[in-house]
């Protein structure tokens, strides 16, 4: 029953989406913590430039994104990110693009954190006569990031799914190498069953997993 | 009075959405019944400059006018014809299903192919070839685009052949389309993109790139262009009589001349039907 | 709250807030001078790869027809998960373990599921055991996975908009004696569908981003899938394509999230007695937040 399966690197495929994921993950959630702190400081230019990023980005489709990273930054402007091969090129590529993308609803999750922080938190640590940069850091943020394990869980589920986005560009994940099994092999249900399975495998354990993490680190109020 | 109102907006937001969608299939039923009487439909490519070739004059290229003529032979005039898109995956499920009559869309005739469809032709031999920039003097021979960047069309022959046979250490960019690889040669991050001669050199002949490309040269594998009809249709006899025609009366060499003129693209002479060279 | 972050600045700290958006704008303008070099290079900022835009011929030919399967798949699938999420919704909170647990499965399952996933399938689906014709095949398959998962979304947001309301509503309809489908229809989801107004219309642009995955994978014919023939008969000008589509996407998402505020800042000003309206970023939006591909 499941003959067709030889000759196609199945795991290898999922493995690449769980690179992208992880990969993409902390990429976004360094970046978009440096959007929000920029969104929420004090110097004016900063605070624009983190409002028009997160505004255009989030509403410009991941797929243009992606394929412009390839066309655009790749082809066009020579942009190699330090590879040589194209499967390599591409990989990272993806990883630039799903961060760009990513990082700005990782942005929109710790600015909601950062307003479940008790103004009197925040107040107190500047009689301290910390420094916003120290408000931010230790006060502030630790305490954002508790209460936002939920959104950011949601966020990596959804860049789970969004690696798929990757096949666009050629990248050997799980949706790349399902198109190419589907056009080959007969068995469309079997196929489809067994990559949804994959998926459902990987987002389905994250949000368990999260949620239950993030009702232990949460912060009782 | 206060749910009414929301009622009513969310209705409105409805009806926009219906009428929007009722636009778009009432278009496509305008398209289909234009002109009445009856119609013949014909894939073709839409993005191959030479041979088949959406543009905002309509379409144009050298499969555009092989259908034509055929089409005019089988009895109908030029807007009788309805023009679809038959991208290289879709062509035998295009024609098996009947969504079209005949396909003349760089089709070449193989073994594999003949199995699912019947073709008539061949009306044109073209050959594997690269497209490299005009001042690369590096690549002198297939085996040179072992070290090369080289793009080409998902899941093409083009690409199996290059990585099987030709160049298997070829470093090689897969793109849905090949007008995404040319960008990319002319910047230098591909050298070179692989496809049939006749459709590279009309890429080389568009306006904006005149001078920039060159033809290798290498002709790489035989391919000979077909006009694809469903199994067993009767079609194919007409069509090869309506071929053979084109060529005798200098139809075929006009539409060469005028197609492939302008990219300086050294075609072969018109192909006796039925003779495919392997 | 961002305010309180940081003190009012003194001369020192407006010095130094002075010495940063300098250091940044020299950031930016490095990068914009870095990119605007590149593409000067390259030739992309000719006005030979710009011009088509500002004539009738590229939008009539390439770019509003895509717009227009743009629109059509984006609204046919909203029209078709409206009224199936709602099902799935109102199924998840039965009474009945036998509809509960089947409409839960069903809901997680396709929110566990990349649509690109479902649209794949469904294109597969169509070709081989539909007679759909092979045009419309592409629309069906962006449509299908679409709904699929959208209607689980929305099923989630109706949900979490029933359970907002005040508990006082139920009780007060089962005290005047209306049986539960009453309640449902009479009580709960008028109020409920209307707190949802907002959520669904930002809905909207996860689906309106999302058939752009159709037009990349599937073939099907949409805004961003009109990059290819444009940019191959206007002599590869890609970015130039690029720039126009995403400042179109844009535009239209913009013109939806701010519809999606301005309606829920009119419910909630308006509805003050019950107040439950979900903001455009509740449930469906931490969730949209990413799906949106």
């Amino acid at each position: 029953m499941f003959d067709f399966l030889e000759g196609y690197d199945l795991l290898g495929a999922f493995w690449v989406t769980v690179q992208l994921t992880l990969l993409s993950a902390i990429g976004s959630l360094v970046w978009g913590t440096v959007l929000a702190a920029m969104r929420v400081g004090p110097v004016p230019l900063m605070r624009g430039f983190g409002t028009a990023y997160v505004n255009i980005v989030r509403n410009i489709p991941l797929t243009v994104i992606i394929l412009f990273t390839s066309l655009g930054l790749n082809q066009t402007l020579n942009v190699t990110l330090g590879a040589q091969r194209f499967d390599v090129i591409n990989f990272r590529l993806a990883v630039l693009g799903l961060v760009a993308y990513t990082a700005a609803f990782v942005c929109e999750a710790i600015r909601s954190g950062i307003n479940t922080v008790p103004v009197g938190q925040a107040e107190a640590a500047r009689a301290l006569g910390l420094s916003f940069i120290q408000v931010l850091t230790l006060v502030v943020l630790p305490q954002a990031f508790r209460s936002v394990v939920g959104p950011l869980t949601n966020v990596l589920i959804a860049l789970t799914k969004n690696t798929t986005v990757a096949a666009a560009i050629g990248v050997a994940e799980a949706a790349l190498l399902m198109k190419e099994m589907i056009e080959n092999e007969a068995q469309l249900l079997l196929i489809s069953a067994i990559f949804a399975f994959g998926f459902v495998c990987l987002t389905l354990p994250t949000g368990l997993i999260l949620g239950w993490v993030g009702k232990k680190v949460a912060v009782k109020r | 009075m206060k749910l009414r109102k929301a009622t009513a907006a969310s209705a409105a937001v409805l009806a926009l959405a219906l009428s929007a969608t009722a636009c778009s299939s009432g278009d496509k039923k305008d398209e289909g019944s234009s002109g009445g009487g009856k119609k013949i439909t014909v894939g073709i490519k839409f993005d191959q400059p030479g041979l088949g070739q959406k543009t905002p004059q309509g379409y144009s290229g050298f499969d555009v006018d092989v259908a034509k003529y055929v089409a005019k032979k089988l009895g109908y005039s030029e807007d009788q014809i309805e023009w679809k898109e038959a991208k290289s995956n879709d062509r035998e499920t295009m024609l098996q299903r009947g969504d079209v009559d005949f396909i003349a869309a760089t089709y070449s005739i193989t073994p594999e192919r003949e199995e699912k469809v019947d073709f008539a032709g061949p009306y044109l031999l073209a050959h594997q070839d690269v497209l490299i920039r005009a001042d690369d003097d590096s690549i002198k021979s297939p085996a040179d685009l072992n070290s090369k960047k080289l793009c080409s069309v998902t899941g093409s022959t083009s690409a199996q052949n290059i990585k099987n046979k030709l160049a298997p250490k070829a470093n090689l960019q897969n793109y849905p389309t090949y007008s995404a690889c040319l960008g990319g040669l002319q910047n230098k991050a591909i050298d070179a993109l692989t496809t049939d001669d006749s459709i590279l050199a009309g890429y080389a002949a568009q306006e904006q790139f005149k001078g920039k490309f060159k033809l290798a040269g290498f002709k790489m594998t035989n391919e000979n262009y077909g006009i694809g009809v469903k199994k067993g249709s009767d079609l194919k006899d007409k069509i090869n009589k309506a071929l053979e025609e084109m060529v005798a009366d200098g139809s075929w060499e006009k539409a060469v001349k005028a197609n492939f003129g302008p990219a300086n693209y050294k075609y072969e002479p018109a192909p006796k039907i039925g003779e495919i060279k392997s | 709250m961002s305010s309180v972050l940081y003190d009012a600045q003194g001369p020192r700290a407006k010095r130094r807030n002075v010495l940063y958006t300098v250091v940044f704008l020299l950031a930016v303008v490095a990068l914009g001078w870095w990119v605007f070099r590149a593409l000067n290079d390259k030739g992309q900022l000719d006005w030979e790869k710009w011009k088509p835009f500002f004539g009738s011929e590229a939008w009539t030919t390439y770019i509003l027809p895509g717009l227009q399967n743009t629109l059509t798949a984006a609204f046919l699938s909203v029209l078709i998960a409206l009224p199936l999420g709602a099902v799935l919704g109102i199924a998840r909170l039965s009474d009945h373990v036998w509809i509960r647990v089947p409409a839960g499965v069903i809901v997680e399952f396709f929110r566990a599921i990349p649509v690109l996933i479902l649209m794949i399938f469904g294109l597969a689906l169509f070709a081989q055991y539909t007679d759909v014709n092979s045009d419309d095949r592409p629309l069906y398959a962006v449509v299908t996975g679409l709904v699929l998962y959208n209607a689980s979304v929305l099923a989630e947001v109706l949900r979490a908009g029933i359970l907002a309301l005040p508990k006082g509503q139920t009780e007060a309809a089962q005290a005047i004696g209306l049986r539960k489908t009453q309640i449902m229809t009479s009580i709960l989801l008028p109020q409920a569908v209307t707190a949802m107004l907002p959520a669904i219309v930002s809905q909207l642009v996860v689906i309106v981003k999302d058939t752009a995955l159709g037009g990349a994978v599937l073939t099907f014919p949409d805004l961003l899938a009109a990059v290819s023939p444009m940019s191959s008969y206007y002599g590869a000008n890609t970015i130039a394509s690029f720039t126009v589509v995403a400042l179109i996407f844009v535009l239209v998402n913009f013109a939806l999230t701010s519809f999606a505020s301005w309606l829920e800042r009119r419910l909630r000003t308006r509805r003050k007695s019950t107040g439950t309206v979900l903001p455009p970023a509740a449930v469906g939006g931490t969730d949209s937040t990413g799906t949106a591909a």
